[in-house]
């Protein structure tokens, strides 16, 4: 692995190097593509096997336009992020990379690893709207561009479970409340809760913050400016004990739902007959196994319901295109990368949601698709998962920080300013250090 | 000793002495060469990490700041960390002893049984099986579901051939007309007098859990002399209207309803037909309540939180015990053999009991074996990981915690603090270390 990394490191060196000195014009406009740009670039990214033939068809795109420039894909796999550190500290990083973490562009962007890309800020803009756009800004300047995202925005139903109590997807909170009392009515339990290590209820909580308090104060709270006990984190908590402040609303109630881990809880909802109605849990859950409910009429999916008018928003999380040396032929791919066409060929093959609004979403395989893609799209509010904005220790560790404390809330759901206590001074600890 | 030092001629290679001493090379060569690949291996991967170890455990998370015994306050004053040493203790004070005596009981017992073998063979089986999916397997058998969890399964069996579970567990009431829970049974609060038609409507029954028979619901005329009444399920799809006995609503027959005198005892009962309905007739003149009594409510056994955070450490002490007891039985029965029978009896002879026999004589002659499956318990016990791990769900993970689980998720698990991963990893060795002593000193003087 490491052997072929290296081989690979000095092929791109020395190509680049070539690529640097035979380098054509920018001429700006690249949308319609240009014989002029020539060169060869790298990409890394996690993406392996189907992804990578997926990955390979949109640079095959690319190559329409430009059949001058070389892309060569290698992939990271799961040591991306690893692999990408050591080849930016042996001073070998690829042209450019896709990574999954806003903390580690930023690390390399405090390392002055990656180069802005102030140029495709507009056409960003144009075409993922601002707060997708300003997912790889870092203080106003472009460093990133978020190309692959994921909907952490939605919550799946067993429609079996949904017509036996009569009801249909909710669209705001009071409906989502009113669809779990009737269906507790019918004498199906309305929630499968999974805690796991903690995780799916930062989830949880983060989708019902960005709607309770808003995008700024999302902001705020991500970068700890206002701390864990405001009253907006409280008052987000008493609306999520709505989905787990009662152990009859949860399959083998609290005490189960704390030993549930994820992929259980989409089971008990996608298998006939369903043990609950609902699991709520971003665009991912259908992946976590075989079901013996069908896709689209034994399970579907809503949009995490709007809570007092709250605009259309989405948690998500996803990949973030950055570059490590400038060139010609590396500009050129990352305004490809800016255009729907070249969402459009791995959207269609399914496994793909892309952010890009000007994509149209006829595209996509199938109706759940369309509806977690699509809402990525549309999203007027698009904001990154806040536990993986925060420190490790306090948003990523199993045991500690956010994913113990929204372990205890569900044992303890009355306890809210006891948990937000203990909430800000773990968040106090890991933003001091 | 510092004068007597001999010296020693430079070894000359391949050449054979000038004289009778045996050159350095003669007298070492052999050794050294033979030893050289154990001690090379011994050195990078046992000596080497642990010098490394020690050092880096006096550095900071990155590694670059020297902070002194900071790593070793934390892990005395860190929560989970401690709750870690705590419960390796607690494993410590328990399993060694429980395996070591499971393994003599059934030592002892075997001699004594046919088939001995194929019940060692069963005993020992679980040797077989790694840790880790001892611990999968357990997990799985742990689930709090009955339906799920074998322990909690056969537990569920028993309970339910005591108290089974009423027709209508998870009923609730659908309006507040009805009061009460589960313990004392339903009641409806307005006193009914003969005449009256009394409406017991019930939510949060599955479809498929009302009784096949059931006919559409309907409101009884009222009886004169008499209440009539009706018991349903208030629900239909999209909700209906709670109170109200609707188009598409069931009755829910073979429930008892009970009435209930002024006393609160019951006077009559009798059970609902396939619409619903129940009537008491020629009842006497008062006020009476309709209810409907706790049996029918009683909520099917829900399992024993093996996994929650009380139950979790016991539990995998509990499977550990159970792979251990093979190799704890295996070793005593092999020590067990070699006793002199003429020992046994001649205590007997003597007119000693089985108990006496066992206390005075097969024990104290097991000791040395007995010592031996304990120490090594010990040593075993102190480094447990795996079967925690793989047991423990990750939201109790903090609960079962001990030292050698802690030093692996803050080294890697998401902490990622080397620094105090180290501190934790020395703590152990120097724990282990006493133990070590012990069985060194005790295999030298056996030799």
């Amino acid at each position: 692995m490491r052997y072929r990394w290296l081989v690979f490191a000095l092929i791109v060196g020395a190509l680049a190097f070539v690529a640097a000195g035979c380098g054509g014009d920018d001429d700006g406009g690249g949308a319609e593509g240009s014989e002029d740009v020539t060169g060869e670039i790298s990409v890394m990214a996690i993406w392996s096997g189907e992804e990578q033939e997926r990955f390979q068809e949109v640079i095959d795109g690319f190559n329409e336009l430009y059949p001058n420039v070389t892309v060569k894909y290698t992939s990271g796999g799961d040591n991306l992020a690893p692999l990408l550190s050591t080849a930016v500290e042996g001073g070998n990083p690829p042209d450019l990379a896709a990574i999954a973490q806003p903390g580690l562009m930023r690390d390399f962007q405090g390392q002055d690893a990656i180069k802005p890309m102030d140029n495709l800020r507009d056409a960003m803009v144009e075409n993922f709207g601002e707060s997708v756009a300003d997912v790889g800004a870092i203080d106003g300047t472009q460093y990133g561009l978020f190309w692959k995202g994921a909907n952490k925005s939605t919550i799946w139903y067993a429609v079996p479970a949904f017509e036996e109590a009569g009801v249909e997807p909710p669209e705001t909170w009071d409906q989502l409340t009113e669809v779990r009392d009737t269906v507790a009515a019918a004498g199906i339990t309305p929630y499968s809760v999974g805690v796991d290590v903690g995780w799916p209820m930062t989830d949880i909580f983060e989708n019902i913050y960005i709607r309770s308090a808003g995008p700024e104060m999302y902001d705020q709270l991500a970068n700890h400016e206002i701390p864990w006990t405001d009253q907006s984190v409280k008052d987000a908590l008493t609306l999520m004990q709505d989905i787990v402040g009662e152990s009859d609303n949860m399959v083998g109630g609290t005490e189960q739902a704390v030993q549930t881990e994820m992929p259980a809880s989409v089971a008990n909802v996608f298998n006939d007959p369903p043990k609950a109605a609902m699991v709520v849990l971003g665009d991912f859950a259908p992946a976590q196994g075989e079901y013996s409910l069908e896709r689209e009429t034994g399970y579907n999916v809503f949009t995490f319901p709007s809570i007092e008018d709250s605009a259309p928003a989405v948690v998500g999380s996803g990949d973030i295109f950055v570059k490590f040396r400038d060139s010609p032929a590396a500009d050129a791919f990352l305004e490809y990368l800016t255009t729907p066409e070249s969402a459009e060929s791995w959207a269609s093959s399914g496994g793909f949601s892309s952010p890009n609004k000007n994509l149209d979403t006829s595209i996509y395989p199938d109706e759940i698709t369309r509806t977690t893609a699509g809402a990525l799209g549309e999203a007027e509010v698009f904001r990154f998962d806040l536990s993986d904005l925060q420190p490790s220790a306090f948003g990523g560790t199993p045991g500690q920080g956010l994913f113990k404390a929204f372990t205890d809330f569900v044992q303890n759901p009355d306890d809210i300013d006891g948990i937000t206590q203990q909430m800000e001074s773990d968040a106090a600890k890991a933003f001091g250090s | 000793m510092s004068e007597s030092v001999p010296t020693v001629e430079a070894p000359r290679r391949g050449l054979p002495p000038t004289d009778g001493e045996p050159g350095f090379f003669q007298k070492y060569g052999m050794p050294i060469i033979f030893l050289a690949p154990t001690l090379v291996l011994l050195g990078v991967w046992v000596v080497y990490p642990t010098i490394r170890t020690i050092i880096r455990s006096f550095y900071d998370r990155d590694g670059d700041e020297f902070i002194g015994l900071d790593n070793y306050e934390t892990l005395f004053t860190d929560d989970t960390l401690v709750t870690a040493i705590k419960n390796n203790f607690l494993w410590l004070l328990i399993v060694p002893a429980f395996v070591t005596a499971i393994g003599l009981v059934f030592a002892v017992l075997l001699e004594r049984i046919r088939f001995s073998v194929a019940f060692k063979v069963v005993v020992f089986m679980p040797m077989a099986i790694s840790l880790f999916a001892a611990g999968v397997i357990w997990r799985l058998m742990y689930e709090k579901d009955p339906s799920q969890g074998t322990v909690n399964a056969a537990i569920a069996v028993v309970k339910d051939a005591v108290s089974p579970s009423g027709v209508l567990s998870a009923a609730q009431p659908s309006t507040d007309d009805l009061q009460g829970g589960p313990a004392g049974g339903l009641v409806l609060e307005k006193p009914l007098a003969a005449g009256d038609v009394a409406q017991l409507g019930l939510t949060g029954i599955r479809s498929s859990d009302v009784p096949a028979d059931a006919v559409q619901a309907v409101v009884p005329e009222a009886l004169a002399g008499g209440i009539t009444g009706v018991v349903w399920r208030d629900f239909k799809p999209g909700g209906g209207t709670p109170g109200e006995v609707e188009k598409e609503e069931l009755g829910l027959p073979g429930i008892t309803v009970e009435l209930r005198g002024e006393g609160g005892g019951t006077v009559v009962e009798t059970q609902t037909e396939p619409d619903g309905t129940f009537a008491f007739e020629g009842i006497e003149a008062g006020l009476y309540q309709a209810a409907i009594g706790p049996d029918t409510f009683s909520e099917p056994y829900a399992g024993v939180s093996w996994l929650g955070a009380s139950l979790i450490t016991p539990a995998i002490m509990m499977a550990y015990i159970w792979v251990w007891a093979g190799f704890a039985m295996v070793v005593i029965a092999a020590g067990l053999a070699a006793i002199p029978r003429d020992l046994l009896e001649a205590a007997r002879t003597d007119g000693a009991t089985e108990w006496q026999v066992f206390r005075r004589v097969t024990v104290p002659l097991l000791a040395p074996v007995l010592t031996v499956v304990f120490v090594t318990m010990l040593i075993y016990v102190l480094k447990v990981f795996d079967i925690v791990i793989s047991i423990a769900p990750g939201s109790v993970q903090d609960d079962a915690n001990v030292i050698a689980l802690a030093m692996w998720r803050t080294s890697f698990g998401g902490v990622n603090d080397l620094g105090l991963g180290a501190a934790i990893a020395v703590f152990l060795f120097l724990l282990v270390i006493p133990i070590l002593v012990l069985n060194v000193r005790r295999f030298r003087r056996e030799m």
